[in-house]
C-alpha cells in the first residue's frame, strides 16, 4: 500500500518528519517498507507570466513571446498555439535541466533570441499533457520555483499491510492510524452531491438474487458527463500511489478506492440492456471478457454483476469491455457495494486476478462505508466531468454482514496478558483514539464496539493487541517465566543417533550436504528400481515449481549422485559428503506418507585429500564400510553384518551388500552399477573407471536399536595369547564366514578373532586366496599355558577348515 | 710443587687446550696419566725427594693428575655431546610440510546455526521435539486459525500433495500435535525442513525453520519478550540491540516481529537491511485463545508464547551469506568454509 505523505495531510495533520512517521507507523505495526522522497525531474522552472506574443518575423509556426518572472523579463520563442498575453506558465530559464535530459541554453531561433523554454505537462514529467503549454493557476507568485508553487515535492511510504488490517487499505485509513498514533484530529473528506430532479429510481433499478455473496449493493446515475482527461491534482494523487490516470470518470473510482478502501465500478449506462442491474451467481462454462480483453470462463460460483440480459462485471474483481466507460459516454451507472469476502477471493484465484478491488474486497470492507463512498464519488464525478447526480441512490440490501458489538473487555486481563499492569485511563484512552466506543461495566469490565471498519476485532484479545500495539511494545518490560517441569517430552531420541552420524562422518572427513527433499520422478528410473519396489510409491506434489522437483524422495542416494556431478562439473572429482534428512513413501489418498529419517553418504576419488603423505590411494567399498561399523558401534546396535546377495539394482552386483543388525536390514551400502552411472550422464561427467560408492541406512531403526546401556567389564589382569594362521581358501569363501566359525565355536577361552592379512596373487595357486586370521585367547582367573592355548586353538582352526574346505599355509 | 710438576703441568694443559678429537685426548691421557706416562714416571722418581718433602711432593703429583683426568674426562663428554647432536641434527626433517591425517569434514552451516540454537534454549528448558513434513491442511492451517479461503494464506505460497494433505509450510503445526497429545506445562522447540512455492535469491522451495512453544499458567507477554531477548544476544552478542514490533499471525495475538540492529551497517543503513537499520529476525506472538480451544487448552486457565525463525537467514546473517540458494547448491567450495 502506497501513501502520498501529501495526501496523507489531507486527512490528518502531521507535525512529524516523514521517517519519524515511518517509525512510528512501523511500530504500531503498520510496517513501512520503504520511504522514497519524490522530488520533481526538473531543475531550473519558475512560475512566469507572459506579458506579450507577436508572430516570429521569419517563421508562421512560431511567435516571439515576452515572458516575465516578476524581476526580468525573457525572450522566449514558442512553437505552442494555446498561449495568450497574461497566461501564467512555467518558464525553464537558461541553465533549467528538464525530465528529458535536455539543457536549456540561451539560443537564436530564425535569428531571434530565445532565452528560455515554456514547458507542457509532458515536459515537466508532471503529466500526460503535450498537447500545448501547461497552463498555472493565476494566482501563482511570479518568479517562485515551480516545484515550490505546485507544491510537487512529497514523500511516498510504501506500507506493508498486514492481512487482517483491511482497514489500512485507504489513505483515510491510514489517516485514522496515524491520527491514533499522534493524537491528532482524522478529517473525513466531505461527500459534496448536488442532485438533479431526475429520481433515480424511475431510471434504472437493482435486483440481488444471491445476497449471500452480495449482501448489500448501492447504485447512483450520473447523467450528461463528459469524458475527458483528470485535472492535474488528481492525476498526481493517482500517480504518487502509483496508478495510472485513464479518464475523469475511471479515474474518480480509483481514487475513492485509495481515499476510502472502497472499490467502486462505473458502468456506461448505455450499454446497460433494460437499463438494469441484476446481481447473480454464473453458470458454469458461461464466458465473459473482462475489462483487460481476456475471455474468461466462469465456474457455477462467480458472482456477475449482470444487465437485463448479460454480465457486465465480474462482482468485486474486473468490469467488462462490454460496458466499459468510454470517450463518448454520457451517463454513468455508479456501483459502490459490499461482497462476500470468501466469494471474492475464490473466484480472484480462479481467475488469477488479483485486482485491487479483489484484494479489498476479500480481506473485508467496511459495511457501513459503502454509501459514504458512492456519494463522495458521485460527486467527483459531477465535479470533474460536469454531469449531474440523479436525485437519490439505489440501496439494496438484502443480506447482512455481520458487525460486533460490545466486546467484554476485563481490564486485569490486560495485564496478565502483558504482565504489566495498564492503567483503565490509559486503556480507554487508546480505544477511544481508535474510534471505539466503550461503556463502561460493572466489575472491571469494558464493553467496546470497534467501528465497522474494523473487522479484524471481534474477541477481547484483538483489543489487548490493540492496546499494547499503541501502549508500545517497548514499553512492556522483558521478564523470565518460571521455570516448572516440562512434560512436554524429551529431546527426541532420533537427534542423539543423527548427532552420532555427524560427528562420525565429520571426523571421517565427510562434509555435510543438504539436499532438496525433492526428487524428479524419473529418478527412479534412471535408478532401475524395480516395479514393485515401495521407493517407486512417490508423495507427488500437485503443483511443484518444476518437473525436477515434482515428487518428495524415496530415496536419498540420487540426490547425492547429483551433487557428485554438481561438483565433478567444477572441477571436484574427490568427494566425501553425507546428508541426513527424510524420505516419502506414499501410503495411499488421504493418508499422510511415512516419513524415515535416513542417512545417506557418498565417496569417490581420492581416499585422502591429495598431500604428500599418500600419493593416490582410491576410495573403495571398505572406506564407507569402515564408516558404518564406527557408527554402529558408537550406537551400540548389536549383531552388525554386511551381506552380500541383497539385490539393489542400482549398485554393482560384485560390490554391494546390505547393511544388518541381527536379521534386520537397516541399509544397503556398495559402489554404483556402472551402468546406472552411465545411464544418469554421470558417467561422462565423473572421471572414467573411478568408483562411486554410497551408503544409506535407517536412522530410524538404528534409533529404536539403540541401547542407552553400558555396562562396565573390569580390565584383564592376566595376559592374552595370540596364535595367527594363514588359511588359503577359494575365492567366494567370505571371511564373515571363517569369523563366524571361530566365534561360533563357543569356545570360552577365544577372546578375539581379526582378519590381520588378505593376500591374492603370486605363490599361492590361482582361484584362492588367503586369509590371515589372529586369534587371541585369554582366561579372567589365570595365565594360560601354552598347551591350553595349543589345544583350544587347534580345535578352531580344525572346525575353520572343515567348515570352509580352506588348507593351512 | 717443583718445577717439574709445574712444567709438566703447564705442558699438559696446553695439550689438552689443543686437542679437538677424542682420540687426541685419550694420547694426552696416556702421555701423562698411562701407566708409563711423564707424570707416573715422575712419582716414580720420588727416591729422588728429600725424605721430608715426599708426602707432599706424592700429593701435589696425585692433585694434578686427578685435576688432569678430569678435565680431559669433561671435555671428552663435551665432545661427545656436541657429536650425538650433529647426528640427531643430521635426521632433521621438514617441519613446514603439511601434517599428516584426515581433513576433518564440515557441518552444513544451517546444521551449526540449528544445534547453536538448540543449546541454548536446552539451557532454558526446552526439549526438541519433531514433525511430519508432510502434513495436513489442518494442522498446517486450520488448527493454527488459518481458515481455507483466508487471505492470510497469501503469506504462504503452498505445495499441495492433495485437498488436505501439503507440505508444511512452518514448523508451527508441531505445536498443536504436541499441544493435543499433551498438558501444560510445554516447553518445546522443533527444528525442521519447510517448504513454500518460491524461488529466487532470497526464497527457496525447502528451508528451515525452528519454532518454540511455552504454555504454562501465567505466561506473559513479557516473558516472551525476555525469553527471546536472551536467545538473540546468545546467538548475535550481549551488545546486539533488538526492538519487538507489532505484527500478524493467525495464530498469536498480540504478534510481534523481533528485529535486531542490522549486523551489517550496525543501523548506519545498508542495502542488506533496506537503509531501515534493522532486520526482521523471527516471528513471535501470544498464543491466540482460538488455537488453545483446538487442542482443547482453556484460554483463561493457560497463556503462552510461540516463535518461529528462518535458520538460512540467521545464518546468511551470521556469516555474510547473500544468496539463499548456495545452501542447497551443495558445492564443497561453499560447504567448506564453515
Amino acid at each position: 500500500m502506497q501513501v502520498s505523505l501529501k495526501w496523507l495531510r489531507d486527512y490528518v495533520d502531521v507535525d512529524l518528519s516523514p521517517e519519524e512517521l515511518a517509525e512510528r507507523l512501523t511500530m504500531s505495526g503498520l510496517e513501512v517498507d520503504s520511504l522514497n522522497r519524490v522530488e520533481p525531474a526538473f531543475r531550473g522552472v519558475r512560475v512566469a507570466r507572459i506579458v506579450s506574443i507577436k508572430p516570429h518575423p521569419h517563421a508562421d509556426q512560431l511567435s516571439l513571446c515576452e515572458v516575465t518572472t516578476g524581476d526580468a523579463t525573457y525572450p522566449v520563442v514558442c512553437g505552442a498555439k494555446n498561449i495568450h498575453a497574461g497566461d501564467i506558465v512555467p518558464l525553464a530559464q537558461v541553465g533549467a535541466a528538464l525530465p528529458s535530459g535536455d539543457l536549456i541554453r540561451s539560443v537564436r531561433i530564425r535569428d531571434e533570441v530565445s532565452a528560455g523554454m515554456l514547458c507542457s505537462e509532458k515536459e515537466l514529467g508532471i503529466g500526460g499533457d503535450a498537447s500545448g503549454i501547461m497552463l498555472l493557476p493565476s494566482d501563482l507568485p511570479l518568479g517562485k520555483g515551480l516545484a515550490e508553487a505546485l507544491d510537487l515535492r512529497d514523500a511516498v511510504l510504501d506500507i506493508s499491510v498486514t492481512p487482517n488490517r483491511s482497514d489500512c487499505l485507504s489513505i483515510v485509513g491510514v489517516a485514522r492510524e496515524v491520527a491514533a498514533i499522534t493524537g491528532k484530529t482524522l478529517r473525513y473528506p466531505v461527500a459534496v452531491v448536488m442532485e438533479n430532479d431526475e429520481e433515480v429510481r424511475g431510471i434504472t433499478s437493482v435486483s440481488i438474487e444471491d445476497p449471500d455473496l452480495c449482501p448489500r449493493y448501492t447504485a447512483r446515475i450520473i447523467k450528461n458527463v463528459r469524458i475527458g482527461p483528470s485535472p492535474f491534482w488528481m492525476t498526481r494523487r493517482l500517480e504518487a500511489v502509483g496508478l495510472r490516470s485513464i479518464n475523469n470518470i475511471v479515474d474518480v473510482t480509483n481514487f475513492v478506492m485509495m481515499e476510502l478502501g472502497q472499490p467502486l465500478h462505473a458502468f456506461d449506462f448505455r450499454f446497460l440492456a433494460e437499463g438494469r442491474i441484476v446481481v447473480r451467481r454464473s453458470r458454469a462454462g458461461e464466458t465473459f471478457v473482462s475489462l483487460d480483453g481476456k475471455e474468461r470462463t466462469l465456474g457455477a460460483d462467480t458472482l456477475m454483476i449482470c444487465d437485463g440480459v448479460k454480465p457486465v462485471a465480474i462482482g468485486g474483481v474486473m468490469g467488462g469491455l462490454n460496458s466499459e466507460v468510454k470517450e463518448e459516454t454520457g451517463t454513468i451507472l455508479l456501483e459502490s457495494a459490499y461482497f462476500n469476502p470468501v466469494s471474492i477471493r475464490r473466484t480472484a484465484r480462479a481467475l488469477a486476478m488479483g485486482t485491487d478491488a479483489a484484494f479489498r474486497f476479500e480481506r473485508g470492507i467496511d459495511p457501513e462505508g459503502v454509501v459514504r463512498a458512492l456519494d463522495r464519488a458521485a460527486g467527483l464525478m459531477a465535479e470533474l466531468s460536469g454531469g449531474t447526480v440523479c436525485r437519490g441512490m439505489i440501496d439494496q440490501y438484502p443480506g447482512t454482514v455481520a458487525t460486533v458489538r460490545d466486546i467484554p473487555l476485563r481490564v486485569k486481563r490486560v495485564g496478565d496478558i502483558l504482565g504489566t499492569a495498564v492503567p483503565e485511563d490509559v486503556i480507554v484512552r487508546i480505544l477511544k483514539s481508535l474510534e471505539m466506543e466503550i461503556d463502561q461495566d460493572a466489575n472491571g469490565i469494558l464493553r467496546v464496539t470497534p467501528p465497522t471498519c474494523r473487522v479484524d476485532i471481534a474477541r477481547e484479545i484483538d483489543l489487548i493487541e490493540e492496546i499494547v500495539r499503541l501502549y508500545g511494545y517497548d514499553r512492556v518490560p522483558p521478564t523470565l517465566p518460571a521455570i516448572s517441569v516440562s512434560a512436554a517430552g524429551r529431546t527426541d531420541e532420533k537427534r542423539r543417533t543423527e548427532a552420532r552420524v555427524r560427528e562420525i562422518m565429520t571426523g571421517a572427513g565427510y562434509t555435510e550436504v543438504i539436499n532438496y527433499s525433492f526428487i524428479p520422478p524419473v529418478a527412479v528410473d534412471q535408478l532401475g528400481l524395480d516395479a514393485a519396489d515401495e521407493r517407486r510409491r512417490h508423495v507427488r506434489i500437485r503443483n511443484p515449481l518444476s518437473e525436477e522437483q515434482a515428487v518428495m524422495r524415496t530415496t536419498m542416494v540420487y540426490s547425492l549422485l547429483r551433487n557428485a556431478v554438481r561438483n565433478a562439473d567444477v572441477g571436484c572429482f574427490d568427494l566425501k559428503i553425507f546428508e541426513t534428512g527424510r524420505t516419502f513413501i506414499a501410503m495411499g489418498e488421504g493418508k499422510q506418507p511415512r516419513e524415515q529419517n535416513r542417512a545417506a553418504f557418498l565417496i569417490t576419488g581420492r581416499r585422502y585429500e591429495e598431500r604428500w603423505h599418500f600419493s593416490d590411494l582410491r576410495a573403495d567399498f571398505h572406506d564407507l564400510q569402515g564408516c558404518v561399523e564406527n557408527i554402529l558401534d558408537l550406537l551400540r546396535i548389536p549383531a552388525l553384518s554386511f551381506r552380500a546377495g541383497v539385490h539393489e539394482p542400482f549398485l554393482h552386483p560384485g560390490k554391494s551388500c546390505g547393511v544388518f543388525s541381527g536379521e534386520d536390514q537397516v541399509g544397503f551400502l556398495g559402489e554404483m552399477h556402472p551402468d546406472i552411472l552411465s545411464r544418469m550422464s554421470l558417467g561422462d561427467t565423473l572421471r572414467q573407471g573411478v568408483p562411486v560408492i554410497v551408503c544409506e541406512i535407517d536412522l530410524d531403526l538404528l534409533t529404536a536399536k539403540y541401547s542407552a546401556k553400558t555396562t562396565f567389564r573390569a580390565i584383564p589382569r592376566f595376559p592374552s595369547s595370540s596364535r595367527d594362521v594363514a588359511f588359503l581358501v577359494r575365492l567366494g569363501v567370505e571371511a564373515g564366514e571363517l569369523l563366524r566359525t571361530a566365534t561360533d565355536s563357543a569356545e570360552e577361552l577365544l577372546e578375539k578373532v581379526k582378519i590381520f592379512d588378505v593376500y591374492e596373487g603370486k605363490n599361492i595357486p590361482v582361484g584362492t586366496r588367503s586369509l590371515g586370521l589372529r586369534f587371541s585367547y585369554r582366561s579372567a582367573d589365570r595365565t594360560l599355558t601354552d598347551d591350553e592355548v595349543n589345544e583350544v586353538h587347534a580345535r578352531i582352526v580344525k572346525k575353520i577348515v572343515h567348515a570352509s574346505g580352506a588348507s593351512i599355509r | 710443587m717443583t718445577g717439574e710438576l709445574m712444567v709438566l703441568r703447564e705442558q699438559a694443559e696446553a695439550e689438552i687446550q689443543q686437542a679437538g678429537t677424542e682420540e687426541a685426548f685419550q694420547a694426552i691421557r696416556t702421555r701423562y696419566l698411562g701407566r708409563k706416562g711423564l707424570l707416573t714416571g715422575l712419582l716414580r722418581n720420588i727416591a729422588n725427594v728429600a725424605p721430608e718433602d715426599r708426602p707432599q711432593f706424592g700429593k701435589e703429583c696425585n692433585e694434578v693428575k686427578e685435576e688432569l683426568s678430569a678435565r680431559i674426562d669433561e671435555l671428552l663428554a663435551e665432545l661427545a655431546s656436541s657429536n650425538k647432536d650433529e647426528v640427531l641434527l643430521g635426521e632433521r626433517i621438514d617441519v613446514t610440510l603439511p601434517g599428516r591425517g584426515v581433513r576433518h569434514g564440515r557441518l552444513h552451516p544451517v546444521t551449526q546455526v540449528r544445534e547453536e540454537i538448540c543449546r541454548i534454549f536446552a539451557g532454558l528448558g526446552f526439549s526438541v521435539v519433531e514433525g511430519p513434513e508432510v502434513e495436513l491442511d489442518y494442522y498446517n492451517f486450520e488448527a493454527l486459525n488459518i481458515p481455507k479461503d483466508h487471505p492470510a494464506r497469501d503469506m504462504q505460497d503452498t505445495f499441495y500433495v492433495e485437498d488436505n494433505i501439503v507440505l508444511r509450510t512452518h514448523t508451527s503445526p508441531v505445536q498443536v500435535r504436541i499441544m493435543e497429545k499433551t498438558r501444560p506445562p510445554v516447553r518445546i522447540l522443533s527444528p525442521g525442513r519447510v517448504y513454500r512455492r518460491d524461488s529466487d535469491i532470497s526464497h527457496t522451495p525447502m528451508f528451515h525453520q525452528i519454532e518454540g512453544l511455552l504454555v504454562d499458567r501465567g505466561v506473559t507477554f513479557g516473558d516472551l519478550k525476555g525469553v527471546l531477548t536472551i536467545f538473540l544476544k546468545q546467538i548475535f552478542g550481549e551488545d546486539t540491540a533488538l526492538r519487538f514490533r507489532p505484527s500478524f499471525f493467525p495464530f498469536t495475538e498480540p504478534s510481534a516481529e523481533v528485529d535486531i540492529r542490522c549486523v551489517i551497517c550496525s543501523g548506519r543503513g545498508c542495502r542488506v537491511c533496506g537503509q531501515s537499520g534493522w532486520l526482521e529476525i523471527l516471528g513471535s506472538g501470544m498464543v491466540d485463545p482460538e488455537v488453545f480451544r483446538n487442542v482443547g487448552y482453556n484460554p483463561d486457565e493457560f497463556t503462552g508464547f510461540a516463535f518461529g525463525l528462518g535458520l538460512e537467514r540467521i545464518a546468511m546473517l551470521k556469516f555474510g551469506i547473500s544468496d539463499i540458494r548456495l545452501f542447497f547448491d551443495n558445492d564443497m567450495r561453499f560447504l567448506e568454509q564453515f
